[in-house]
């Protein structure tokens, strides 16, 4: 039944564009779409964007680890490698510092306003996008496959069960979550 | 309200990753959408030559479930910032003007300059702070959580010395 779903087109747009209207209002809500935020995180001053994160991951991971139990959902764990998330990663990294927004995020800045975010960041992003395209062929080559381990998941590389990682997960979210809060951040 | 926890917020962003993977059978993501914009973008200036790349093989020029995503993230910012009555134009972002000044042309070129690393650096990892950030994260994958690890040590440093924190 799913399986067809799945393969509706239209649906899936229309749904794609349902949870995309949710997300956006709920980043906006979450005060994330505000470069002040989102800059704070950073000079960690303000723990917003982690706690946001933080208990998206512990929330989803439960459920959709659940739903995977129940033959309900396949996982799609991106493959990587050392060249690409680690490198790719950190050069992410100074873009996210330089602008204050993150792509998601970014489009949620243009909708509530903020003109650095649509004449600087969005023009950016679609340069830097492209270029990246541009110059796929060569990296792919020489630095992305660096140090490739394919699509793996933790409960695969230490062969053991995904609640055995799950769990330990949450506990050590959930104390630092306690912990930041304890300072007041 | 204009805020809401952060906690309500994560929690609610976690339960609509259940939805996708339920009903989509997909993860949230959102820079694919940017580099499928740029090359139709591009195409439409170069022409059909430009959907030849071996990048846009691999992630063809349409508007997929991903960049409808996307552009329901600008609409429901968008939304909730009006029912909230915080939607207005903002050249400059307070935090940037107490540091930098209220010049719009510098926040301008460092934003530009910072959404070219951003994309570049999106594409290169191949996620950002949904994809790996969130998804990949819940899903326990490796490359996720490295690249997690990395958005923040390089976002980190370089936030830390454009802010005179370090150096």
């Amino acid at each position: 039944m799913l399986k067809a779903l799945h393969q509706k087109e239209n649906f899936q747009l229309g749904f794609g564009f349902l949870v995309g209207i949710l997300f956006g209002f709920l980043l906006q809500k979450g005060g994330v779409t505000q470069y002040n935020v989102i800059i704070g995180q950073l000079l960690l001053t303000d723990f917003t964007v982690l706690k946001i994160m933080l208990s998206a991951m512990v929330t989803g991971m439960i459920g959709v680890h659940l739903l995977r139990s129940l033959g309900l959902a396949t996982l799609h764990p991106k493959p990587g490698s050392f060249g690409s998330v680690v490198i790719g990663g950190l050069i992410f990294g100074v873009g996210f510092g330089l602008l204050g927004y993150c792509p998601g995020t970014l489009a949620g800045a243009v909708g509530q306003g903020s003109l650095d975010a649509l004449l600087g960041g969005m023009v950016g992003i679609l340069i830097g996008a492209g270029l990246f395209a541009e110059f796929f062929p060569k990296l792919d080559k020489k630095l992305l496959s660096k140090g490739d381990f394919g699509e793996i998941t933790w409960p695969q590389l230490l062969k053991v069960n995904p609640w055995l990682v799950i769990f330990p997960s949450i506990v050590v979210i959930v104390l630092f979550l306690l912990w930041i809060e304890k300072f007041g951040l | 309200m204009e805020y809401w926890s952060p906690y309500v917020v994560g929690i609610g962003i976690g339960i609509l990753s259940w939805m996708t993977f339920l009903l989509s059978d997909k993860p949230i993501g959102c820079s694919k959408a940017y580099s499928r914009t740029s090359g139709m973008i591009e195409r439409l200036f170069l022409g059909e030559k430009v959907a030849e790349k071996a990048y846009y093989k691999k992630f063809a020029l349409e508007i997929d479930w991903e960049w409808m995503l996307v552009l329901g993230i600008f609409l429901g910012a968008s939304i909730s910032a009006i029912l909230s009555g915080q939607f207005r134009a903002v050249w400059v972002p307070p935090r940037w003007a107490d540091a930098f000044g209220h010049s719009f042309t510098v926040r301008w070129l460092v934003s530009l300059v910072g959404g070219i690393i951003l994309g570049f650096g999106a594409r290169w990892a191949g996620g950002c702070t949904s994809g790996h950030g969130i998804s990949g994260t819940l899903q326990l994958a490796i490359s996720s959580w490295l690249a997690a690890i990395c958005f923040f040590i390089g976002g980190i440093i370089t936030a830390m010395v454009i802010f005179h924190i370090l150096i």
